[in-house]
């Protein structure tokens, strides 16, 4: 809660620096004001109650529209360390621009929406968080004003994310309807005292609202519009778009379906379970051909929305999944941001196309190192924090009856590491393009090392986070 | 039943105008038209929420309907922005002419 409040805080305070004159010392401001909002989750962090009434029975604030429990201050940490790892990542991006302030602020307004999407327990909320970090991705993705692919990628997200606003919001008017309530306790109090006689448009429902979910997530069938973005956006843009935005998002799909709907598993199940099998083997497959590594990690994140969401569906009738969930957006944000400030030092031109990367061992054997760590973590490879990530996933799932999803996981993740050892053969073994080494700033060089070693730590020592609800 | 008609009546109208707007988000190439049926599918939500509203007794549903009306607002006036933006660098809203980014 109080977390929530000090982003918002520095975000107005960051749109009065531009008139007050405080340009200058905005930007250590906001990564003190960050870590101090993370600070602010352990400061929340309530001694746990039993095992169930963990989600329910906890301090809920603005008559019961936000609920900060301990899932939604383990993911507000998880989104607050992703968002410090990225504002160092971003340091240039602020420099460049000229109307910086603006920049910082709406980064910040969209963390308070991704904040207010792990704490939902309104479909008010759960409405105007998505809108609140939305909107501002529009402008961020839109940024290079003179960048023709930067427009576009802006105008696509935009259409494709009110067009999903609106399936949300559909959904959200047939619940209300048939439930006559917008409280997830009060729909899932409903559900579960209807016994089935419940009219036909509540499911209706319950499945526009998954559908609009599965748009945000970017996950097959709805993912059409994830590369384009991605590929059009300031490189930077994209890092927090694959992270901050991707957990807020399945924060808030874990919410509304574990919480909200979990007593009609079966109903959602079925669908989910389709989703995921097309988003893993869509993702993997047209990924393999991808030439640009920006548009390749566009497709890999699709790829780890459907682990994140199988991690929700063996969650259907439980709460026992939530900490494989968190472990896993952690490990796959600490990747992302490392690959992400990887290519962003290789390639300063914005396409990231492959060929880049070729001799980069020669070129700057450090970030050669990282980026294979960093990529070992994406594909899965053991001893890194990927590996027990996809490990947990696979042994929620194995107890459900959605057993076939592992097969498909296993095939494609096999593929997936073809694509992702691309890049590692590209900087190993094929001969540089040019001999001149690449050049890392100071910051970006401390980032690497920290995600690096981040990335080995929970992947030796993953009990802490598994063990965090306990 | 709400003044004598059903409430699936209502139902029914605000699925066939989220519909149309639906459709005409998909099959339209004019940009501003794409705005315009976006509008359209928000505001068969509103009328489906008045409804549900009025047949709960219960005025959350119309509060929400004013959530809906800002933040669409919000959208647009983003939305208009990006495109004069795309109209000064390429003199055309013709969604068929942006495809810099192929699949």
């Amino acid at each position: 809660m109080k977390g929530l409040f000090i982003i918002s805080g520095l975000g107005i305070l960051a749109m009065l620096a531009e008139i007050f004159k405080f340009k200058k010392i905005l930007y250590p401001l906001v990564l003190v004001g960050i870590l101090a909002a993370y600070a602010m989750t352990f400061v929340d962090w309530n001694p746990p109650t039993d095992h169930l009434s963990r989600l329910d029975e906890l301090t809920a604030s603005f008559s019961n529209m936000i609920r900060f429990d301990q899932v939604a201050l383990a993911f507000s940490g998880v989104i607050l360390v992703t968002a410090f790892f990225w504002f160092i990542l971003a340091s240039h991006y602020f420099e460049n621009e000229t109307n910086i302030t603006d920049h910082f602020a709406l980064v910040l307004f969209a963390l308070v929406g991704a904040l207010m999407l792990t704490s939902f327990s309104n479909m008010t909320t759960l409405f105007l968080g998505v809108e609140i970090l939305s909107i501002p991705m529009y402008v961020l993705a839109a940024s290079r004003k003179k960048d023709i692919a930067s427009n576009e990628a802006g105008f696509k997200y935009l259409i494709m994310g009110s067009f999903a606003s609106g399936f949300l919001l559909f959904g959200i008017a047939l619940v209300y309807g048939a439930t006559g309530t917008f409280d997830l306790g009060g729909i899932s109090h409903y559900i579960s005292n209807s016994h089935g006689d419940v009219p036909a448009f509540f499911y209706a429902g319950v499945i526009m609202m998954l559908i609009a979910l599965c748009f945000k997530v970017s996950a097959a069938p709805f993912h059409f519009w994830a590369p384009d973005v991605y590929e059009g956006s300031p490189t930077v843009i994209t890092a927090l778009m694959s992270t901050v935005v991707k957990t807020a998002a399945f924060a808030a799909l874990m919410r509304l379906f574990n919480v909200g709907f979990h007593h009609i598993g079966d109903v959602w199940g079925q669908i989910m379970a389709v989703v995921i099998g097309l988003s893993l083997v869509i993702s993997n497959i047209t990924a393999a051909s991808q030439q640009s590594v920006k548009r390749m990690l566009a497709y890999s994140s699709i790829s780890h929305a459907a682990f994140m969401l199988m991690g929700v569906l063996a969650n259907k009738n439980g709460f026992d999944s939530i900490s494989s969930i968190l472990y896993y957006s952690l490990a796959y944000s600490v990747g992302s941001i490392a690959s992400f400030t990887v290519l962003y030092n290789v390639s300063k031109d914005n396409n990231g196309h492959i060929e880049a990367f070729n001799g980069l061992s020669k070129r700057n054997p450090f970030l050669a190192v990282c980026m294979v760590v960093a990529l070992l973590s994406l594909a899965g490879i053991p001893v890194t924090a990927g590996f027990f990530a996809k490990y947990f996933i696979f042994t929620t799932l194995i107890g459900t009856p959605y057993k076939w999803l592992l097969g498909v996981a296993v095939v494609t993740s096999a593929i997936g590491a073809y694509y992702y050892f691309k890049v590692l053969i590209a900087m190993y073994f094929k001969p540089a393009i040019s001999t001149e080494p690449v050049k890392v700033e100071m910051s970006h060089t401390v980032l690497l090392i920290i995600t690096t070693l981040f990335t080995l730590a929970i992947g030796i020592v993953p009990g802490y986070i598994i063990g965090i609800f306990k | 039943m709400l003044n004598g008609i059903s409430i699936n009546m209502y139902i029914m109208l605000s699925a066939v105008l989220f519909i149309i707007g639906a459709v005409g988000v998909m099959a339209r190439r004019n940009s501003i038209i794409l705005f315009m049926c976006i509008e359209l599918m928000l505001n068969a939500v509103n009328l489906l929420l008045v409804a549900f509203s009025t047949l709960h007794v219960d005025a959350k549903g119309q509060v929400f309907v004013f959530f809906v009306m800002a933040v669409a607002a919000a959208e647009v006036a983003v939305g208009l922005a990006i495109l004069s933006m795309i109209y000064r660098n390429m003199k055309t809203i013709d969604i068929d002419e942006l495809s810099k980014l192929k699949h």
